[in-house]
């Protein structure tokens, strides 16, 4: 039992919808109580969806469980088939209906349907959202193609040079209430078609079930969102021998490896290393002199593994921040954000204690946070800018404008989306420096809101002095007018160096000297 | 026999359980905490129900079951006790704590109320532990809340003073007002269930007459019932004519004398009529159709019949108390048809066949019938607004015309009806 305050993922039956919900033609009978239909909502609020999510739920009631609930099962599977004519059915269970055991999956199975059926055995009480996306989508693709596979599997990703026509890939993985998926999608078919590579299938989102039939007459599988796509690109490969790539082209040097790598595994000539200088923004834009203040920034990522990894990166290796802080809630991808991390010379944190999250952040004292919804509410409390980078996700994530993370144009619009906020986080800081010139309002609003801003510089419960007297440390008045220069979201670390400082050297007064000490002390 | 046509249907249904009523009963309570038992589920429900706008710590949670506690029951209580022991611990101003069963809890038999009891024994009298179900399978959104107030209908102390108990979660400001409108028609001692705190329960007894303000709270009126409280029937305070006719049910069972009623309500009652006469000129004539989930259907159909001059398509309900609700099915036009319970295809089927001006729904079917061309209005939006009294008539029949008066707005500018228009002049 564990006590839970927040959630990062949603249980494994809620993976499953997102499938079923990406996909034209798939319907999904889950065995469930009338209160799991709030799920419903996620589609049609946060991706503001004009269509119900397929799904017929059994909304069995207390009354029923005395009875027959494998009849309730049947009747709603065959008033679902009648009703929806769907060219695949998904079976399953919530947690609930996981403990009455009556296997809705196998009873299906046995009413003659015409069209596949698929049972989902989705463990609610171990897995979570993502596992129960990837696990549907893998067993959908199973289902429909295993009776296709080749006895040897001797595919080769050239063979398309043989055959007269461009090369084909498949885009995997993308899905509704991932990341900016439906962006991602478009510009990675934008990003392969100006190299002359054709987009065979699209799954799960926006494909039906015969284009997942399709799926072996591709060249090669790109697998966009491993956390979604990689057990079914596992299989392909494994089955059908069909190699897949593994670089997730989120930021200007993962997307010229992606390039590299698959024109690599469809023996083409690999792009020109410059493309990316040419063909994105963000390049010369982190180049420009304006953006010589970003070096160093201190930032704190936290997100699902792959977008995690993507931020850490853009992070070190193209904008020129510092990363401080490193972690996931996707426990399948613990491993290489570990490694990611190390290589940063930091420890990852792997949890899906949102409070711990928030705890950490404050101790690493970032500039910036790039996390989920929930880092935004964090950051916004701790009065520190943040992007939106990973889900969990809110409505206005799902932005009107086109705002791809992969790709050439996703690198520009992360360049904005993570520079924007530090442009503020810069003004905030002006406002505070000329916040006693006499032109200067007062009611210059902060951006940061409330929580924000030179008004909320008051970081002395980050301090570490004890109360008064016993030989406590004492800030002098010029001690203390020059923290108050140092930029309001740096100054509650400063204070606690410079304390930590001063104890070390067994200094009771801090002083403007002390304060340069302990900064040279602590950039030595 | 005359009065609305009385249906039922089952099937699948499209509505929240009763856990969702945490979210509005936790800010009502601020030293209570709410732990539901229960799984990942239990937990996203909640969360995605409130939003993901969690500025605090927020005062509920859910205990999540893990295979192990699945496996032995024995050890699930164990782990209940440590789970309550670390939340009270890092919460330690909470005063009451409400273990939440759910789905699942109830399925795997995992007796709340024991433990309950046993962690009382522990605690000694520092927190209370109380217990109830807001499990899906028995309950449906706003029952829950139902639940969470029989829950402490036991604990209220044994008083007979004469007072007048107002049962059922109300927007704080509009609790003060109502009070103030008590006090001045001549009722000397209110009290309410839930109170602000949650220590501070209100007796009950002979002298209590029990006034709900709320149309769900079957079980937790029987129990005020069994306590010797008198509970009265009367339309519920929904609209300017609802809200009157509730109130002077109060002052008739306190005998006040009507003059001094009527000279309190009288002045309100104009107001509310000139503020319902701009949302009327919207709704009058407009078609209605009402989804059952709040078991606030009912009035909301007989104040938007009665006051905005809406046609009442069809009004659906998730449960429907006879009894409690007689006074409001007495005021609904012949024949109006009330559906009880769902079968959400079929009522769906219903609405695209009737075509309404404005569907009451959740928020899982807004934007589909949106999309389809049919306006809607969350019903979770009315849970949470203040909307209950004369005062609030205006702001409630609002919540109905905005959405008409928005399409009345943007759809000439949207759909531009011939091909030489321009669609961003």
């Amino acid at each position: 039992m564990q006590l839970t305050l927040w959630t990062y993922e949603g249980p494994p039956h809620v993976g499953a919808m997102r499938i079923a919900a990406s996909m034209l033609g798939v319907h999904y009978v889950l065995h469930a109580p009338q209160g799991d239909t709030y799920a419903d909502l996620l589609f049609t609020m946060i991706e503001r969806r004009g269509q119900r999510p397929p799904v017929t739920y059994t909304t069995f009631q207390a009354r029923d469980l005395g009875g027959d609930t494998a009849e309730l099962v049947k009747r709603h599977v065959r008033e679902a088939v009648d009703r929806f004519q769907p060219d695949a059915l998904l079976v399953g269970e919530s947690c609930t209906a996981e403990l009455i055991q009556d296997q809705p999956g196998a009873l299906a199975q046995g009413m003659d349907l015409t069209m596949p059926v698929v049972s989902l055995e989705l463990p609610a009480y171990s897995k979570k959202e993502n596992w129960g996306a990837a696990e549907t989508f893998y067993q959908l693709v199973r289902h429909l193609l295993k009776d296709q596979a080749p006895a040897n599997s001797e595919h080769d990703p050239k063979a398309w040079q043989q055959k007269g026509r461009r090369p084909r890939v498949n885009l995997l993985g993308p899905s509704l209430l991932g990341f900016r998926c439906r962006d991602d999608v478009l510009e990675v078919q934008k990003l392969l078609t100006m190299h002359g590579i054709d987009v065979g299938v699209v799954a799960p989102l926006g494909a039906g079930v015969e284009d997942l039939r399709r799926i072996p007459d591709a060249d090669l599988n790109v697998c966009l969102y491993p956390e979604v796509g990689e057990s079914t690109c596992s299989w392909l490969e494994r089955n059908f021998g069909m190699p897949f790539s593994r670089t997730v082209p989120i930021g200007v040097g993962a997307t010229h490896d992606f390039l590299v790598e698959v024109h690599e595994m469809l023996g083409m000539e690999p792009p020109a290393p410059d493309e990316g200088y040419r063909r994105s923004r963000l390049p010369w834009y982190s180049e420009s002199v304006d953006s010589t203040y970003l070096t160093g920034k201190r930032v704190f990522i936290f997100g699902d593994g792959s977008h995690a990894l993507a931020a850490a990166r853009i992070c070190s290796e193209e904008l020129g921040f510092t990363v401080v802080g490193l972690g996931t809630y996707s426990r399948e991808m613990a491993r290489p954000v570990r490694a990611a991390a190390k290589a940063l010379g930091l420890e990852a944190l792997i949890t899906d204690d949102y409070l711990a999250v928030e705890g950490a952040m404050a101790e690493a004292a970032p500039e910036l946070v790039l996390g989920t919804q929930m880092e935004r509410h964090s950051a916004k409390r701790l009065g520190i800018p943040c992007a939106v980078i990973s889900t969990p996700m809110h409505v206005q994530d799902v932005p009107a404008r086109m705002s791809p993370q992969m790709g050439w144009e996703g690198s520009n619009v992360i360049f904005d989306d993570w520079v924007h906020p530090l442009m503020m986080g810069l003004e905030e800081h002006l406002i505070g420096m000329f916040r006693h010139d006499f032109e200067f309002v007062d009611g210059h609003q902060s951006h940061l809101g409330h929580a924000g801003g030179a008004g909320a510089a008051d970081l002395s419960a980050l301090s570490d002095i004890p109360g008064e007297g016993d030989g406590a440390l004492r800030w002098t008045a010029d001690g203390e007018a020059e923290l108050k220069k140092i930029p309001f979201f740096v100054r509650g670390k400063v204070r606690r160096n410079t304390e930590a400082y001063a104890r070390d050297v067994g200094c009771r007064e801090i002083s403007s000297e002390t304060l340069y000490d302990a900064k040279a002390h602590f950039k030595a | 026999m005359a009065g609305p046509t009385l249906l039922k249907e089952s099937g699948p249904r499209e509505v929240f359980c009763g856990l969702t009523s945490i979210v509005w009963l936790h800010r009502r309570m601020p030293d209570a905490f709410f732990l539901v038992v229960g799984s990942r589920t239990c937990a996203h429900l909640i969360q995605s129900a409130a939003g993901v706008m969690i500025f605090a710590e927020p005062r509920f949670g859910t205990a999540i079951l893990s295979e192990r506690d699945l496996a032995g029951l024995a050890d699930a209580h164990d782990e209940l006790d440590r789970v309550c022991k670390e939340l009270l611990q890092r919460r330690p101003e909470i005063r009451t704590l409400f273990l939440v069963g759910s789905c699942p809890s109830e399925v795997i038999k995992l007796d709340l109320a024991r433990a309950a009891e046993r962690l009382n024994e522990e605690l000694s009298g520092r927190v209370r532990v109380v217990n109830y179900s807001g499990s899906g399978i028995e309950t449906t959104f706003t029952q829950g809340e139902d639940g969470a107030l029989a829950a402490l209908v036991p604990l209220l102390p044994a008083s007979d003073e004469r007072q007048l108990l107002l049962v059922g979660t109300l927007a704080d400001a509009v609790e003060d007002r109502l009070i103030h409108l008590f006090e001045q028609m001549g009722i000397e001692t209110i009290h309410s269930l839930p109170p602000r705190q949650s220590t501070d329960l209100p007796g009950v007894g002979a002298g209590t007459t029990v006034l709900l303000a709320q149309p769900f709270l079957t079980e937790t009126a029987r129990l005020l019932s069994d306590r010797g409280a008198t509970v009265l029937t009367a339309p519920f305070p929904l609209g300017a004519e609802g809200s009157r006719r509730w109130m002077e049910e109060a002052a008739n069972a306190f005998h006040l004398p009507d003059e001094r009623v009527a000279a309190v309500l009288d002045p309100l009652m104009k107001r509310a009529q000139s503020a319902l006469a701009r949302h009327r000129a919207v709704l009058e004539g407009k078609r209605i159709f009402l989804l059952p989930e709040s078991q606030l259907e009912l009035p909301l159909a007989r104040f938007l019949q009665r006051e905005c001059g809406m046609e009442l398509v069809e009004v659906g309900t998730p449960y429907l108390n006879r009894e409690q609700m007689a006074a409001e099915l007495a005021l609904l036009p012949d024949d109006t048809p009330v559906m009880e319970g769902q079968h959400v295809e079929q009522q769906l089927d219903r609405v695209r066949a009737s075509q309404p001006d404005l569907v009451v729904c959740g928020m899982g079917l807004a934007n589909p019938l949106e999309a389809e061309g049919i306006a809607t209005k969350w019903s979770i939006e009315l849970v949470f607004s203040p909307i209950h009294g004369i005062d609030q008539a205006g702001d409630l029949a609002e919540l109905f015309s905005r959405p008409l008066l928005r399409r009345q707005l943007i759809r000439p500018g949207l759909h531009p009806s011939s091909p030489d228009q321009p669609v961003h002049a």
